[in-house]
């Protein structure tokens, strides 16, 4: 029976379930010092002194080092693989302290102390002397001239700028009878909200550095401690023990570097460093902001004449992923639903916000939220059903890139939107819900997405792993590929045991513990990548291991490699499907061989130059309360076409995952600024309003499971979709039940009071009164 | 790990007393739900406290001998929500205090510190406001009593003296009897939420339900602290229950309170969800009196 396409439990679940599980914390040494950091309390200007004296004298703490302190070694701190032409590597643009501060929340100096008291007393007690300058939080007022200038190399602090252009769209436009749908819409600042905060502890042991830290990227962050210290790649350990999540925010050199610094300055001493929930929501990073111009011109047989699109990118202070975001969010309109002529433009510009960096759906969730609330205003102006209007303008079956080389092989989208309207009982609904008059109003929408599933061609995609023949029969597998909470390692298991042909995905043993020392070199969790390039590399290293076993099982039983197979851990005759030997008995007997002693192990690299499209949409019912302006999900569905499910359990629980995420991202979550200061109002869980369970109804997750033929397994994206086309979703939801199409996000009461007090659905008769 | 300097646990009303006369820096804790918070944002840090979580004498809900409500300051607001005094006699204030944060801070936090932290936001303040709650506070003189109203003096700021405690909030039997509230809390989230808006009406109905014999509102956070209003209250008081009198007391509670523009919320925003609550809090305690809105 196959071992993958089953919903079996997760090979971590008893430990998690139990406590047993070792994140970093649990593994930090009792001996270790702690560091805190200053946090600048200016948007932008420069550092002119630390007066440390009355920290440096509270007992306990050991060491306060600030921004004149630290190597001049600008690095960058992207989690993308290292790129051999210099044109295309992530921009150096981050000290381990800054002089120059550049946000509410920058880090300017620490204190290293005995415990965490001392180092709270220390920072509280650092004096710290500013020179202010002017800041700028909007991207189209960091674009002026004369804008607060971030960094020297950009002027009016863009970063990149980028455009597409198919067919002609300033003569397409021309066409008599068009009618032009031309809007804005602008999507918030959001944070992962991870349950893990990141945080990390580091050494020094023979003069090389060992970090332990809660990423999704061992390998990557190996190159940027060595990178940010000058020290030799080599030089450098990093062990990733289980995390509590990371959505992106943890694809990315965070306090690695700085912690790794730290051990340097006190004599290799273990330091720690963890980041308070304050801390992760403005010094990390968080997820782009980016407004959109979106421009449609449309027949009035339901067809789309021309568009352009510009998308503006709100970088933060430092360029983390920079424009690869809003790179990917442009690159998804001209496939989404494509037409013959688009112009179309993307700019990442600096301001004096957090850092954004990359979170879950990198650049798609912004656009979705853009593209499907365009798509839905134009169906509108048409006055077609938004439905039907998708379907006969979304990517249709045999659609072909040519530049990622991806096929629509399914009419996916199509399938997709079938079963969930069915799921809902859209068009009834639909029907229905028009006659709401009253103070509570119904409606249904929907939203489609399509995902790349790596990120081939624009990066490398590579995959090694290693499989070790145990002398039970079992196998060890360790590979490049990061457990970050997804359930990847059950994934692995699942493949590894089908491919090599073990009894039960139970008989292998995922180390997912990943030491950069031993652990093959991979890329680690991002771009809903795993399964898809480690299928690849499965595949291939298990045929590695089944030739190695079957020529040592050659020696054994005389049986020709051909006309043996290794089926449910044992080895057998094809002809008569005898078994000859258990995998355990094979292991044995070629590891005690006195005169052919062998270990059999198997190690391969894949270097993956496919890419698939995962689709998928959502569709949303609400009630809208208008006097009280709020907005009550009553029933979500996602659907789903990530090729073959290796695991539909676990599928569906990412699926809900997303689907929470994006719910909050539609209605309540945003990181705010003081327009006065520049300061963050709302880092913490109270007031940035991260949605509950209480919030969420049930959460229907369904799939379309047609076979990705790229794959190894049938498989493709899953990890980032699910966050993609909810927000739209319930934005269109809204719209079908009171008329008011908003566009910006999240969708709060705040925001539906002033649409409804513009849209007249709302009348504060006592303010003539008084 | 905290910053704070001393702790010292008592575990008598005395021995609070004593404490707090021989450290009057310290601070007292209970729960713990709002001091660790405050202490671990620095705002408190390096204080010495004085915990009373282990007076078990100061929990309970019980009528005294003129049948008085009697809500002892360390009551939990997961005890206070499932006791069947409450349940019987104040619902609507088991209901408002079951609207606290999430499930493990209504275990832990009290009602004595809701009311002591002394913010208008408290979700039980504004009922307790709305029922005309008396406070008692123990100190080595004995015992005073003064109105909820008196006992909030400004944002964060209660009428505590420093060697007393709060021991016990009542609810006098005049208010309760015959008395029906509702609670509105508007919050941007459904849990783990502190309220833009909090709003309690209660109803006392005529022997006939025809009429409204006595009618009371007060809001959380419409102002500095909990605060009642009188010209609401005031036509409302002796009047038919109609839909038209809902809309007219709803209105007229903008004569009464006086929110504030916050990045929380603007003004306009809270002074509009201000009266759609009213009017929804006043329909819904007519109803659980038994009237109904001609």
């Amino acid at each position: 029976m196959s071992k993958v396409g089953r919903s079996e439990i997760r090979v971590d679940a008893f430990d998690k379930a139990s406590g047993r599980t070792k994140y970093y914390e649990d593994r930090v040494p009792a001996d270790a010092l702690y560091v805190r950091i200053k946090h600048a309390e200016i948007a932008h200007g420069f550092v002119k002194s630390v007066d440390k004296s009355a920290a440096e004298a509270i007992p306990g703490v050991v060491k306060v080092l600030d921004c004149f302190d630290v190597p001049d070694l600008p690095f960058p701190t992207a989690g993308h693989p290292w790129s051999m032409d210099p044109g295309h590597q992530d921009i150096a643009d981050r000290h381990l302290l800054n002089q120059h501060v550049r946000y509410w929340g920058d880090d300017v100096a620490v204190v290293i102390a005995e415990n965490e008291v001392a180092a709270h007393q220390g920072v509280r007690a650092l004096k710290v002397e500013y020179e202010s300058l002017p800041f700028v939080l909007d991207v189209q007022k960091a674009m002026e001239d004369g804008a607060p200038q971030l960094h020297e190399a950009f002027p009016n602090n863009i970063l990149k700028h980028t455009g597409m252009k198919k067919g002609d769209y300033s003569s397409a436009i021309k066409e008599p009878g068009l009618i032009c749908i031309d809007k804005w819409y602008d999507t918030p600042t959001v944070q992962h909200c991870h349950i893990e905060n990141h945080g990390c502890f580091a050494w020094q042991e023979d003069d090389r550095l060992v970090v332990v830290s809660s990423t999704q990227i061992p390998h990557i962050i190996r190159r940027v401690v060595g990178q940010a210290l000058g020290r030799p790649w080599g030089d450098i350990e990093i062990v990733k023990p289980y995390i509590g999540g990371g959505f992106g925010n943890k694809q990315d050199a965070l306090y690695e570097p700085l912690c790794a610094w730290c051990s340097t300055q006190v004599g290799g001493r273990c330091v720690r460093l963890d980041c308070s929930r304050e801390e992760t929501f403005v010094s990390n990073r968080v997820r782009h902001a980016i407004r959109f111009h979106i421009v449609s011109w449309l027949r009035k047989d339901g067809t789309i004449a021309a568009r352009k699109v510009e998308c503006f990118s709100n970088q933060g202070a430092y360029a983390s992923h920079g424009h690869s975001i809003v790179a990917k969010a442009m690159g998804s309109f001209p496939q989404h639903y494509p037409c013959e002529n688009m112009e179309c433009d993307a700019y990442t510009v600096f301001t004096n916000r957090p850092a954004a960096g990359a979170m879950r759906g990198y650049g798609m969730p912004q656009a979705s939220f853009a593209d499907e609330s365009n798509i839905e205003d134009c169906a509108k102006a048409l006055g077609m059903d938004s439905y039907e209007f998708r379907k006969k303008n979304v990517m249709p079956k045999g659609f072909h890139d040519a530049f990622s080389g991806n096929t629509n092989y399914y009419d996916s989208f199509r399938e997709c939107m079938t079963k969930g309207a069915a799921f809902i009982d859209y068009e009834r609904k639909k029907k229905e819900y028009a006659n709401d008059t009253g103070d509570i109003r119904r409606g249904i929408g929907m939203a489609t997405f399509w995902y790349n599933t790596a990120v081939y061609p624009i990066s490398l995609e590579t995959s090694s792993n290693r499989m070790l023949l145990n002398l039970d029969g079992t196998v060890t597998f360790q590979c490049g590929e990061t457990e970050i909470g997804q359930g990847a390692d059950t994934a692995y298991a699942q493949m590894v045991a089908e491919a090599v042909g073990l009894k039960s995905y139970r008989d292998v043993h995922v180390k997912s513990c990943q030491d950069t020392d031993i652990t093959p070199t991979g890329l680690g969790a991002y771009a809903s990548r795993q399964t898809y390039v480690a299928g690849f590399s499965i595949r291939q290293t298990a045929d590695l291991l089944r030739e190695k076993i079957l020529n040592y099982a050659n020696e054994v039983t005389r049986q020709a490699v051909a006309n043996m197979d290794i089926v449910d851990g044992n080895i057998i005759r094809k002809g008569d499907g005898s078994v000859l030997m258990s995998l355990s008995e094979l292991a044995m007997t070629a590891q005690y061989n006195p005169v052919h002693s062998e270990h059999i192990t198997a190690e391969s690299t894949y270097t993956i130059r496919n890419n698939a499209y995962s689709f998928g949409c959502t569709f949303a019912e609400v009630e809208v309360d208008i006097p009280m302006c709020k907005v009550t999900l009553k029933n979500i569905v996602n659907v789903h076409d990530c090729g073959n499910l290796i695991n539909p359990a676990l599928a569906e629980a990412q699926v809900h995952g997303g689907m929470s995420m994006a719910i909050g991202y539609g209605l309540s979550e945003q990181l705010i600024f003081d327009e006065k200061t520049g300061k963050p109002l709302n880092g913490n869980l109270l007031d940035y309003k991260l949605s509950t369970f209480m919030d969420h109804p049930h959460l229907e997750a369904e799939f379309v499971e047609n076979p990705e033929p790229t794959s190894p397994f049938g498989t493709k994206a899953l990890g980032e979709p699910p966050a993609c086309s909810g927000a739209p979703a319930i934005r269109n939801a809204i719209l079908d039940a009171t008329g008011v199409a908003i566009d910006r996000n999240p969708i709060n009461p705040h925001v539906l009071y002033a649409e409804f007090s513009k849209a007249g659905l709302i009348h504060d008769d006592w303010k003539e009164a008084k | 790990m905290y910053d704070m300097k001393a702790l010292y646990e008592a575990s008598s009303v005395e021995e609070a007393i004593a404490l707090r006369i021989e450290h009057p820096e310290a601070q007292i804790i209970a729960g713990g739900s709002d001091v660790l918070v405050q202490m671990r944002e620095g705002k408190r840090a390096g204080k010495e406290l004085i915990s009373i979580y282990m007076i078990d004498d100061l929990r309970g809900v019980s009528l005294d001998e003129e049948e008085n409500l009697r809500i002892g300051s360390l009551t939990s607001f997961s005890h206070i929500t499932r006791d069947p005094l409450i349940q019987k006699y104040c619902n609507v204030l088991g209901e408002a205090v079951d609207q606290v944060g999430s499930p493990q801070i209504r275990n832990i936090g009290t009602i004595g510190g809701n009311t002591c932290n002394g913010v208008t936001s408290a979700d039980s303040a504004s009922t307790l406001h709305a029922y005309e709650a008396i406070v008692e506070l123990t100190g080595k003189n004995g015992v005073r009593r003064l109105p909820i109203k008196d006992f909030y003096i400004k944002a964060g700021l209660v009428d505590i003296k420093p060697d007393e405690i709060q021991t016990a909030i009542l609810i006098p039997k005049a208010s309760y009897e015959n008395t029906f509230g509702h609670y509105i809390k508007y919050g941007m989230r459904n849990a783990m939420e502190i309220a833009t808006l909090g709003c309690s009406v209660n109803v006392r109905l005529s022997a006939d339900k025809k009429k409204i014999e006595r009618c009371r509102i007060a809001y959380g956070v419409a102002g500095p602290v909990p605060m009642r209003c009188p010209s609401a209250e005031a036509v409302a008081n002796g009047a038919v229950p109609t839909k038209e009198l809902a809309e007219q007391f709803a209105r007229t509670v903008i004569d009464d309170i006086n929110p504030r523009d916050s990045w929380r919320a603007s003004k306009a925003f809270r002074q509009h969800i201000a009266v759609e609550m009213a009017k929804r809090a006043f329909t819904r305690a007519v109803e659980l009196a038994g009237g109904e809105m001609a």
